[in-house]
Order: C-alpha cells, then sequence, then structure tokens
C-alpha cells in the first residue's frame, strides 16, 4: 500500500475511496467545521488509486458515524469505503451501502410536500434507481437525483 | 386480494384486477346511485369528509354515495373552521378523526398529505386528490366512463388535451390506461406539457406514448377525447393565460371529423375548453362521466368498508 502523507490515528474514522474532488462535500457531511471535543481531521484530495485511479480521503479522530451519517456519504460519495480504528487497527472495514429507506437526511424538493410542511414527520426516501442513484419521496413521489443541494 | 381495511392513496395501490373489481361493482351499484333502489351496506357506518381545500363535486359524490349506501358522514369543509387554524398538524387531526369515524376521505393541498394520512390513522384513508398530486377516485371514474362506453380499456386511443403539466388527474390516468394497453396520444400547448419524469416513467412501463401537437390530426385518430381544464391560477399574468387558453376550444366543427363514437370527456368544471353546442353530440360524455362518480365511489367505499367479503 502506498504510504500517506497522513499521521495514523489512534481512534476514530478513515472515509476512503471518496471520488476525486467529493472529500469536501463528505465534510459537509460530517459537519465539519465545527468541531467538538478532540478532534482532528485530515483530508487528502487527488490521491492515486488502483480502483478509482483518483480518489480523495477523509480521517477524523474519535468520532464514529451515525447509520444516518453512513447514509448520506453512501448517497454522496458511492463508492466510499469507511474503517473504524480503534488503537491504531482497523476494527472494521466496510463500503458504504445504500440500503432501500433513507429517511431523515435529505429535504424534499418539492416545497409543497407535506414533508416540508410543519408536520411531526422525517424525511423519507425509497430507492428508486441505483446507479446512478435516484430517490423517490414516499410522501410525494418526487424523484431526486441532486443530493448534495437537498441534505436536511 | 380483497381491499377490505385498505388505504387508496393512489391508483398504483390497486392492482389491474382490484380495478376491474370496482368497475364491475361500479356498475352494479347504477340502479342505487339513482336512488331506485336501497343498500343498507353501509348502515352503521360513519364517513370522515376531511376537506382541506375547496371542492364541490368530490366532496358531494363522495356524500352521496355514503348515503345512498346507508352510511353517515362527518364533514370538515372548511379548513378555517377547524383546529389546523390554531396550528394543529394534520398528523394531529387525522389521528382525532380516524377515532370518531370508521374511514376518512381526505382532500388536502400539499401533496403527499394522504400517504401521511394513511400513516396517521388506523381506518382506511381514501384519497381525494392531494395538491398536484394523486387522485384514484377521479382516475376509477375516468375509466369507469370510458369502459361503459367502449366494454373495453385496451387497444383504445386516449387524447390528453391541454394542461398535461399541472393537471393531477390525467398523470394518474395516464398510467392506469398504459397498464389496460391502451394508446395515449399528447396534446397540449407549449408550456403545459406533460413532464418528461411522467413520460419517460410511462415508456419504462411499457406505454405506449406519442405527442401530437395538431388537435384536428389528434381528434380525427381518437376513441377519446380527454379535455382538461387550464387552470388561470398558475399563470403569472391574465394576458398569458388567455393566449393559452384561447388556444384549444373542443366546438362541433372540430368534432365534425371524428370518429362516430369517440367520446369526449372532462373532468369539470370546464371553462371554455368545450363549447356548450357539444353537450347536445353523441361525443359528449362529460355529464355522465360526473355522475358516474357516484357509483365508483360507492364500489369502492363498499369495497373498502362494507362486510368482509370469505377469503379477504
Amino acid at each position: 500500500m502506498r504510504e500517506l502523507k497522513i499521521t495514523p490515528i489512534r481512534n476514530g474514522t478513515v472515509i476512503d475511496h471518496i471520488g476525486n474532488g467529493l472529500a469536501l462535500d463528505v465534510l459537509r457531511i460530517l459537519g465539519v467545521p465545527p468541531l467538538e471535543r478532540d478532534t482532528s481531521v485530515s483530508v487528502a484530495l487527488h490521491v492515486r488509486s488502483g480502483k478509482l485511479g483518483w480518489k480523495d480521503i477523509v480521517k477524523v479522530e474519535n468520532i464514529e458515524l451515525s447509520p444516518r451519517t453512513v447514509n448520506a456519504i453512501a448517497l454522496i460519495a458511492p463508492t466510499a469505503t469507511i474503517s473504524i480504528i480503534r488503537e491504531f487497527r482497523v476494527r472494521e472495514k466496510r463500503a458504504v451501502d445504500l440500503p432501500p429507506k433513507i429517511v431523515g437526511v435529505l429535504r424534499c424538493p418539492n416545497l409543497n410536500c407535506i414533508s416540508n410542511q410543519s408536520e411531526p414527520l422525517e424525511s423519507e426516501f425509497d430507492v428508486a434507481e441505483r446507479r446512478p442513484t435516484v430517490l423517490k419521496c414516499v410522501f410525494c413521489e418526487r424523484r431526486v437525483d441532486d443530493f448534495l443541494h437537498h441534505l436536511a | 386480494m380483497s381491499l377490505h381495511g385498505r388505504d387508496v392513496v393512489s391508483i398504483r395501490d390497486l392492482s389491474r384486477e382490484e380495478i376491474v373489481g370496482v368497475l364491475d361493482a361500479a356498475r352494479r351499484m347504477i340502479p342505487l346511485a339513482e336512488g331506485s333502489r336501497r343498500s343498507p351496506v353501509l348502515a352503521g357506518k360513519i364517513v370522515a369528509m376531511a376537506f382541506f381545500e375547496p371542492s364541490t363535486r368530490t366532496r358531494l359524490s363522495f356524500e352521496s354515495a355514503v348515503q345512498r349506501l346507508g352510511g353517515g358522514c362527518l364533514t370538515i369543509a372548511d379548513a378555517g373552521g377547524t383546529s389546523l387554524r390554531k396550528g394543529e398538524s394534520l398528523y394531529d387531526t387525522i389521528r382525532m378523526l380516524s377515532s370518531y369515524a370508521d374511514a376518512i376521505v381526505l382532500r388536502h393541498p400539499n401533496e403527499g398529505a394522504a400517504r401521511l394520512a394513511a400513516r396517521a390513522s388506523d381506518r382506511p384513508v381514501l384519497n381525494a386528490g392531494d395538491g398536484a398530486g394523486q387522485h384514484p377516485t377521479q382516475t376509477l371514474l375516468d375509466l369507469a366512463t370510458i369502459r361503459e362506453r367502449f366494454g373495453t380499456l385496451a387497444g383504445l386511443k386516449v387524447v390528453l388535451l391541454g394542461d398535461l403539466k399541472y393537471g393531477r388527474t390525467v398523470h394518474s390516468l395516464a398510467y392506469a390506461l398504459a397498464e389496460f394497453g391502451s394508446e395515449i396520444i399528447i396534446s397540449s400547448p407549449e408550456g403545459l406539457r406533460l413532464p418528461e419524469e411522467h413520460r419517460d416513467d410511462l415508456k419504462r412501463r411499457g406505454a405506449k406514448v406519442r405527442e401530437e401537437p395538431s388537435i384536428d390530426r389528434a381528434i380525427r385518430e381518437a376513441d377519446v377525447l380527454y379535455v382538461t381544464r387550464i387552470q388561470k391560477e398558475r399563470f403569472p399574468d391574465e394576458s398569458e393565460y388567455r393566449a393559452v387558453a384561447g388556444s384549444y376550444r373542443i366546438d362541433a366543427r372540430l368534432l365534425s371529423a371524428a370518429k362516430p363514437k369517440m367520446i369526449v370527456m372532462h373532468p369539470l368544471p370546464r371553462a371554455g375548453e368545450i363549447a356548450p353546442e357539444v353537450d347536445a353530440t353523441p361525443h359528449a360524455a362529460y355529464f355522465r362521466q360526473a355522475f358516474l362518480a357516484v357509483p365508483v365511489r360507492m364500489a369502492l367505499l363498499a369495497a373498502v368498508l362494507g362486510p368482509a367479503r370469505r377469503g379477504g
């Protein structure tokens, strides 16, 4: 494996194989900045990759991602892999996987959709198509393929 | 599968067989809808009419349907008079209504409202139109009108004319007709064309869909001419509306080239798209269509709310 100019982290998450140029969008999903606790974030842009040609990498110290965050990353960066690091060792590594339902991650782009009124509900989309991903609002059936602009 | 106890939010909630079942039952309901026979199918049942948007024929035909079957109605006909004005969510309003009634008929200005209501209610919810979204009972009565005249829903050429962009009725109708194997010919003024995602979706489902910008040519080959109203409120200014509104008007001269059995349909109210002189021609089917709203809604209410069938 090619050595990277980023120091290893003791505990946290490495998001690797992010499509070239998408790391900053992934940071937005992670809510960076602002940072909390003793967290440091390393970002590598435009790194050579055997699989992708070029890729981005994000390392976040002392944070393990919630399923909701992983789902959002799966939408924006479907090729990403996520490794959980504990005591410098990879404890778990997996590709992001888009579940059949995406709950609470996006806003419906249809402003007249009931999910955009003040109802006690979370937004909810079914995956209508994969590669490329197209979602469909379970309420108004609007199709969405531009996820970055509709993150909740 | 039985419709007993089920929500009907979109026409796609019903299988082909279920649609045919409702249409067959609607035919049997006609004498009841005319008042020449009585039925106690909904005796002791209460249906809530939750209308959060103005509607005349949809609400009245639903109320007529309930009463013809011996049931009673609770009606919210003006959202201003409800606690929604006090900030109550639709979710809570429906929860409350579902404890007062055996079924809820909902008309609402927001797309997806009926899907939300179906979740909130443990009683069946029938969607009577949500925003520019679904209006499945309109589709059922459209299908009933076509089937009554032609005895089939397959192999017909159905021209959809007018506002195909905002007109919610035509989207559901196009899906259903495609499902039954009729050809859809779309003809609309520039700016009111069928949204691309609907056209692509129809084609993906194997529907025969094509455009015919010439109304004359479309009418010549049509079995059904489905005309929609151009909604004035959608246009930014009056002159623009007039330009489009005047772009088609079905009159006796246009219809002289039509097939003898061709029918003209319209969800009503009309606003000048069909000249009154057409009413007297054998092509006019829109008043029959408006009448069939009652037996069709009776059939659906009876299926959802009536005694459970064996095996259902």
